[in-house]
């Protein structure tokens, strides 16, 4: 994988580059070398603790899409011990941006699915860039349907920049395919757990993200509408893209205030993309943790608790004196 | 997931708002035609059968038995909990829309009836903020649906929409997820849910409620749809077919039931409602 860096990224990256060279050379005999890469590593520690303590929603955005940031199946590979991919919507094709199968999590047998993007160019094309079409939706429905009948609980990894708009799309209905999965998820009688692994955009992702407890990377986003899109329709200028990602605030912090989010999980310094295992490690431990309390729980109980987390989502003020 | 929406004319021309005055240009045929004619068919044009867009309270006028509406959940309101400002702030945008409607929000909530049979109904107002839903909105729909399943009564959604609202971020995104989990448990119960598609319906509106009724139901020549046509043009970069989301093109696709024109719609609404109370629990 070519290593790709952001803007805000570049000076850290250069500063590294020169470490690297700087250690390429050391032997361990010359004295003054030795200080030099020991200060050059703490002032890479400084910059770097500077600028992603000081990230904007902006900057999260793009590394919620940067190109090196680990993928569905990356985390599969690295947190799930066997992985047995299944296909289709048994309707009418199989769709790639979504992606669904058995795996084991600790011993423990789980149905995942997910939303994948493509690291090259034939892979993004094969994968519609993460952007599923209805047939995508229903195959994951199709899934959990499975995951209930066998009593196995559900994994779902978000990372879409949204639902594909097309005309085949919206011949074959990508709105009820959504609308449906919002149905089915909030009433599916197995734990769904979720995971906002990059990009949640809309009601693409929101299709793969109704569960019991809904986990969230730290640099990942979620929203109503990409910055683009919010930008091109409020102010008719893309250029304000900046803008829209700060007022709609859509990282994983602000999200966990509003209660769509309930828990962040960190990720290593300088972002996922930067060492995938280790983001998975604590992904992988955070999952083990959730799944093993919602499956303490009876599945009635289990269900009601789903529908008041969503039933109470909202801020709204209700005045006093009114009728109703 | 919030789009914008055109109108079927060409871009930059304004739509043509109802005037005082005895005679009106239709939107579609662009044909001058006589108010009270119109009026008298329920807003449709006389000329070409064109749908007038119409506020909520008079699409419950012209769908249930007269005086028998009684609106619940008319003390919700918006708040700005992004401190959102575009070209304008929210709050003003809420301000304007409120003194425009004179309503709180963009949809409004109640029990009626309809050639008698009691009823439960959610009807949005494109009128406000483009019938968009937040979490007002959101709260509202689910709470109708919820009322339904109290009194055992079917429940009805007329949607006119441009989908989620923006200005309320993630969290008017989050209602899909709520409205479409009141309306599991309604399904659960054996209640019938009949959505009533207008022109227009997408976004995220479309990919909730909408398109869950167990009848859907389409005002002819609506706009219905997930992404907007823009968005799709600019995606594949190719024109579209002609009457593309069109409900006609859903009807073709199996995406809704039947389309049924405004002055048809109430004795068309008594038959399913006659039809599918029989197998309702009722009361129990």
């Amino acid at each position: 994988m070519i290593l790709q860096y952001l803007d805000f990224e570049k000076p850290i990256i250069d500063l590294e580059n020169r470490l690297e060279q700087l250690r390429r050379v050391d032997d361990g005999t010359d004295k003054n070398l030795r200080e030099e890469i020991a200060k050059l590593d703490k002032k890479i520690g400084k910059i770097r603790k500077e600028v992603f303590s000081n990230l904007t929603r902006w900057q999260i955005t793009q590394l919620a899409r940067h190109p090196n940031r680990p993928y569905m199946l990356d985390y599969v590979n690295l947190c799930f011990k066997t992985f047995l991919e299944i296909h289709g919507d048994r309707a009418f094709r199989d769709d790639p941006p979504v992606v669904s199968g058995f795996a084991e999590l600790e011993g423990e047998r789980v149905l995942i699915i997910g939303q994948q993007k493509g690291r090259n160019t034939t892979e993004k094309i094969r994968r519609n860039f993460g952007m599923a079409n209805p047939e995508g939706y229903r195959k994951a429905l199709r899934v959990m349907k499975l995951a209930e009948k066998f009593r196995l609980p559900v994994i779902t990894f978000i990372d879409t920049p949204g639902a594909f708009p097309g005309i085949g799309a919206e011949e074959r209905g990508q709105s009820e395919a959504i609308a449906r999965n919002l149905l089915e998820m909030a009433r599916l009688k197995t734990p769904i757990l979720v995971v906002v692994i990059g990009e949640g955009g809309s009601g693409g992702a929101l299709a793969l993200g109704v569960g019991d407890e809904i986990l969230m990377m730290e640099y990942a986003i979620y929203s109503v509408i990409s910055p683009e899109g919010c930008a091109s329709i409020l102010w008719r200028d893309t250029a304000r893209a900046e803008t829209a990602a700060e007022m709609m605030k859509i990282t994983a912090v602000d999200l966990k205030k509003f209660g769509v989010v309930d828990r962040i999980i960190p990720e290593p310094l300088g972002g996922a993309h930067r060492d995938h295992k280790a983001a998975a490690d604590v992904l992988k431990i955070a999952m083990v943790e959730s799944l093993s309390s919602l499956r303490g729980l009876p599945i009635p109980q289990l269900l009601d608790r789903r529908y008041a987390k969503y039933r109470d989502i909202g801020l709204l003020k209700r005045k006093a004196g009114s009728t109703g | 997931m919030a789009i914008r929406l055109f109108r079927r004319k060409e871009e930059g021309e304004k739509r043509i708002k109802i005037p005082e005055g005895m005679w009106i240009k239709c939107d579609a045929c662009l044909e001058i035609i006589y108010k009270p004619e119109v009026e008298r068919n329920l807003n449709v044009c006389p000329k070409c059968n064109y749908h007038f867009r119409i506020p909520a309270m008079e699409r419950i006028r012209s769908a249930t038995d007269e005086g028998t509406f009684q609106e619940f959940g008319d003390d919700l309101e918006s708040v700005d909990m992004l401190t959102f400002t575009d070209t304008k702030k929210y709050t003003d945008r809420l301000k304007e829309s409120k003194k425009k409607t004179g309503r709180k929000e963009a949809v409004i909530t109640g029990t009626a009836k309809i050639n008698g049979i009691d009823i439960v109904l959610s009807v949005l107002d494109f009128e406000f903020l483009g019938g968009s839903m937040g979490c007002v909105v959101g709260e509202k729909v689910a709470a109708s649906a919820e009322v339904a399943r109290e009194l055992a009564r079917p429940l009805l959604i007329f949607s006119a929409s441009g989908g989620a609202r923006m200005q309320e971020g993630t969290l008017s995104l989050m209602q899909m997820a709520k409205t479409s989990a009141a309306l599991a448990r309604l399904s659960d119960d054996h209640l019938p849910f009949i959505s009533v598609l207008t022109d227009p319906t997408t976004g995220g509106v479309a990919a909730s409620f909408a398109m869950l009724g167990d009848i859907i139901i389409s005002e002819p020549g609506a706009l219905i749809g997930f992404a907007g046509p823009r968005v799709i043009e600019q995606t594949i970069k190719q024109k579209l077919p002609e009457g593309f989301q069109r409900a006609e093109f859903l009807l073709e696709h199996g995406m809704i039931d039947m389309i049924v024109e405004r002055t048809r719609l109430k004795p068309t609404l008594t038959q399913i409602l006659r039809f599918l109370a029989r197998t309702s629990p009722q009361g129990s």
